[in-house]
């Protein structure tokens, strides 16, 4: 059963994400890739990650892929069918793209010794589980993503509002 | 086909790092290949994500559930953070985007050239 | 008694000091004066050549010991690490000797210039370098090292360029002037390489040091192919006495260098300077006698040149250039008499050489004077009863070269003749012996042409004022007696001799009979011109009639300098033009092609910056995924590393 869905929502995953980067439809780009975003939130849920599939959900699909339909459509100019080109050097970028993929996958179907657990996990991976650690050993990271959201947000703000002309 | 077969198929790590690979090369073929910004922007979180499910594969399968009283959640933790830190820049890259826009009119990045010679 | 005469042995540097003050106080000084410039050369001159004679006098006295000890006075001069030089003077019998010839040689000059030189422009010029001259060959004379000696062969030779251009005016004059320098400067090369090699091989040049150096077995080591480094040096050292004693192939300046004043010719081109070569092989002769090869090739070569020489004499019709192929002849005798190991000969034949050569070249000058410039011998006749003195001088110094006894030139000819034959080189002997013949004949040739014979009505010759014939009577004086030298117990070979070392010296007496056959050679020459010349009997056209192609040859100096231009011409040109080629092409084109390249490597680089990150990313990345390959497919040392470490991922 889990391997029916894993392989289900994975093919989707990545057939989703070949949809983002060969759509010539921008908005059809977006739209892709929420849906890959939905897939790998499964494949979380596969692997006994729940509260980070609801993360992924909530702000990826949430809130990144509307963000960036809404700069898509403040941003769109011609044609929308022809609004994602491929630049001049998109075959050196496939090759480039391949030769990793190929190295990568050599690397881990030739390894012999991944020393994966014996016994798999059951449980764990819920949100009680996470927030203790984030409030006791990862406290400092925790305080600072937290810093820098704000900054983040700020900074966005100052730059999409523009520099006032000086009366 | 029989599909009760299908469980003995065993999902392991390498299945979840493939997966994770082939994301990866998706969104660094999109980073190279697209002139569209926003485009760059999306091939970007793709590969974003791709490391997010590596980590929480190898923590799923390399490292043991509990030790004393915490779950070993490290692999969660940190793809927590790059969610995070995600989406902090992809507020700030899209500000930038329209910025941009504003200026030039055009979300092409072939003419984002300055450096040039 | 010789404590005294070290004591005038310390002051012999005056001997070069005072010509050279002399030249100062001419060049700087009294140049407007044409009076106080002569009168200061004159003295100086004459008080070195008094000087000479006390040295002279008290060599005499000295006898057998300053032969083995020469009086030797060094100062250091400079002394850095690897490089010490002394500045000194050497008296022994052979710096005696020549100083005493050319202190007298050239105050007799100097004297006889106050009468040839009168009414010229550049007088105290003359006579300043007339000073220069004296003290560079004088110091050269003195010299203790080859390095000194060096010096003072470069400055003679500059005072030979600058006498033989002395009426520089003369397109002929300036180009004799260069040729002469060029020429002896292809020598001097040849003897600085040699000095080079002799101060690495044995670090020193100073002639005592390497003649202990050198009389020590040294073995022969082969340095190029199977001949021997001593060979080598000796062979360096030769170039030099080669291009300054006119020796062939380096002869052609000599005659060239007639355009300079008769007086320059008399002194720097017969008696002293051209001698300089014969003197450095006899100062250096422990180097030549280490190595049989390069005496061969001196004999060889001096033998050469001495018939040679006298065979384009017998052809020319010039006053002045036969009395210089005669040089050459003389130079080439006293070179072989080197060759064959007669130090004394050679020596002795510089001696009296000085003396007769001089004298008839002044004898010239003082003909060319009175006849106005005129210099062809067909253009005189019958000036023996207008200028007797001249004439009869002139005779005295014609029988002294035949070598007809009691004139000096029996005595010098005879001994080198012996030596040769007695020494095993009855080839050299023969040659000598013709030559003997040859040079008989073509000076009785110009004697009877010139002073005998019919009188031309457009010549008007009157005898030359005191100054020009008291030299002249005193040069024959000593072409009378100087070859009596050979004659008492301490005799010239006992003071001026080689030994190698562990030989004793033995006297060796004259040879009546092999001095009786270069005399009858001497009156054969005599007698052929005789009958040629006075008594016509045989017509010298005929004689040219019957060897047309010879007497061209001969007439034309076989053509020797004709070669020398054709070669500079084509050889040393085309040479300069292949350069040329090179230059331009190769070494400007390396150049220009360096530029080139830095230029268009700049024009094609400057592509890569497009301005665009998306290229810059796939560059980056591109070489990033080139490393992992070499780690995860490569072999060897790096990848060694586990690649999943490389990767991420095994704790």
């Amino acid at each position: 059963m889990g391997t029916v869905v894993f392989f289900i929502f994975a093919i989707l995953s990545i057939a989703a994400a070949w949809g983002v980067v060969t759509s010539k439809n921008i908005m059809h780009s977006a739209l892709y890739l929420a849906l890959s975003f939905l897939g790998v939130a499964v494949l979380y849920i596969l692997m006994n990650a729940d509260y980070l599939a609801a993360v992924q959900l909530l702000i990826y699909t949430g809130g990144i892929a509307i963000m960036v339909l809404f700069a898509i459509m403040l941003t769109l100019r011609g044609e929308v069918s022809e609004s994602n080109p491929e630049n001049s050097i998109w075959g050196w970028g496939a090759l480039i793209s391949t030769l990793l993929f190929i190295t990568i996958a050599f690397v881990v179907l030739t390894n012999a010794d991944w020393r994966i657990l014996p016994t798999p996990w059951t449980s764990g991976g819920s949100a009680t589980d996470i927030s203790l650690l984030l409030l006791t050993k990862f406290m400092v990271p925790f305080e600072a993503a937290a810093v820098l959201l704000t900054v983040a947000i700020v900074g966005a703000v100052i730059l999409a509002k523009g520099v006032k002309e000086s009366k | 086909m029989n599909l009760s077969n299908l469980s003995n198929l065993s999902v392991g790590l390498s299945t979840y790092l493939l997966v994770g690979a082939m994301l990866f090369c998706l969104g660094l073929y999109g980073v190279f290949a697209k002139k569209n910004m926003i485009a760059i922007l999306m091939s970007i979180e793709l590969m974003l994500n791709a490391v997010n499910i590596n980590f929480v594969a190898f923590n799923r399968f390399l490292w043991n559930q509990k030790v004393d009283v915490h779950y070993i959640l490290t692999g969660h933790v940190a793809a927590l953070f790059v969610i995070i830190v995600a989406a902090a820049e992809v507020a700030v890259g899209l500000a930038l985007v329209i910025a941009v826009y504003r200026n030039r009119q055009s979300t092409n990045v072939d003419e984002l050239n300055w450096l040039k010679w | 008694m010789f404590k005294e005469m070290h004591d005038l042995f310390q002051w012999a540097w005056l001997i070069p000091a005072l010509p050279f003050l002399s030249f100062l106080l001419i060049a700087f000084v009294t140049k407007r004066s044409k009076g106080l410039s002569s009168t200061i050369s004159i003295l100086a001159i004459l008080t070195s050549l008094g000087l000479a004679i006390a040295i002279a006098y008290a060599i005499i006295q000295a006898g057998a010991e300053i032969v083995e000890h020469p009086a030797i006075v060094n100062v250091n001069w400079l002394n850095i690490l690897g490089l010490k030089i002394n500045f000194g003077t050497i008296i022994d019998p052979l710096s005696a000797m020549m100083l005493f010839v050319v202190t007298l040689v050239a105050s007799m000059v100097q004297i006889y210039s106050l009468g040839y030189m009168h009414g010229d422009k550049g007088w105290s010029r003359y006579y300043a370098y007339q000073s220069l001259f004296a003290s560079s060959m004088l110091g050269m004379v003195l010299a203790t090292n080859l390095l000194q000696l060096f010096i003072f062969w470069e400055l003679v030779g500059l005072c030979s360029y600058l006498l033989i251009g002395f009426w520089y005016f003369k397109v002929s004059a300036r180009e004799a002037a260069k040729k002469a320098f060029m020429t002896t400067r292809v020598g001097d090369f040849g003897l600085l390489l040699g000095m080079l090699f002799l101060y690495t091989k044995f670090g020193t040049l100073d002639f005592a040091e390497l003649a202990a150096v050198l009389s020590t077995t040294i073995q022969n080591v082969a340095v190029v192919g199977t001949v021997g480094y001593v060979t080598v040096m000796a062979f360096l050292v030769f170039m030099g006495p080669l291009g300054k004693s006119g020796q062939f192939p380096l002869h052609v300046w000599l005659p060239d260098a007639m355009e300079g004043p008769t007086p320059v010719s008399a002194l720097i081109h017969a008696a002293t300077m051209v001698v300089a070569g014969v003197y450095l092989v006899a100062r250096m002769y422990f180097l030549f006698d280490a190595s049989p090869a390069a005496l061969q090739f001196i004999g060889g070569i001096g033998a050469f040149t001495a018939i040679f020489a006298a065979s384009i004499a017998i052809a020319q019709n010039d006053i002045k250039r036969i009395l210089a192929y005669s040089t050459l002849s003389q130079l080439g005798y006293m070179m072989f008499a080197l060759g064959v190991g007669s130090l004394t000969g050679s020596m002795f034949h510089l001696f009296t050489h000085a003396f007769f050569k001089a004298l008839m070249f002044l004898g010239a000058g003082s003909v060319i004077h009175a006849l106005h410039e005129k210099q062809n011998i067909w253009d005189m006749g019958g000036l023996l009863k207008k200028m007797p003195i001249t004439g009869w001088t002139f005779g005295i110094g014609v029988l002294a070269i035949s070598g007809i006894p009691p004139f000096a030139g029996f005595f010098s000819k005879d001994e080198l003749l012996a030596n040769a034959l007695h020494n095993g080189h009855p080839i050299i002997y023969a040659v000598g012996l013709f030559t003997a013949f040859l040079t008989a004949f073509y000076m009785c040739r110009l004697f009877f042409v010139a002073f005998m014979g019919p009188e031309k009505a457009e010549n008007h010759p009157h005898e030359s004022p005191w100054s020009m014939t008291i030299p002249l009577i005193i040069l024959a004086f000593f072409s009378v007696v100087g070859g009596w030298a050979a004659l008492p117990e301490h005799n010239f070979a006992f003071f001026i001799h080689y030994l190698p070392s562990g030989h004793e010296f033995e006297r060796e007496a004259i040879d009546w009979g092999l001095a009786g056959i270069s005399v009858l050679a001497g009156l054969l020459g005599i007698g052929l011109a005789y009958i040629i010349y006075i008594k016509k009997i045989i017509s010298a056209e005929s004689i040219v009639a019957r060897f047309p192609m010879a007497h061209k040859v001969l007439k034309n100096k076989y053509y020797v300098d004709e070669l020398y231009l054709w070669i500079i011409h084509n050889v040393m040109d085309g040479l300069g033009k292949v350069l040329y080629w090179f230059d331009i092409y190769i070494v400007d084109g390396i150049i220009n092609g360096i530029a080139l390249a830095t230029r268009g490597s700049g024009k094609t680089l400057r592509r890569t910056s497009t301005g665009q990150v998306q290229t810059y990313a796939m560059v980056f990345f591109f070489a990033v995924v080139v490393i992992f390959m070499v780690f995860v497919f490569g072999e060897g040392q790096l990848t060694a590393l586990n690649p999943l470490a490389t990767l991420g991922g095994v704790k």
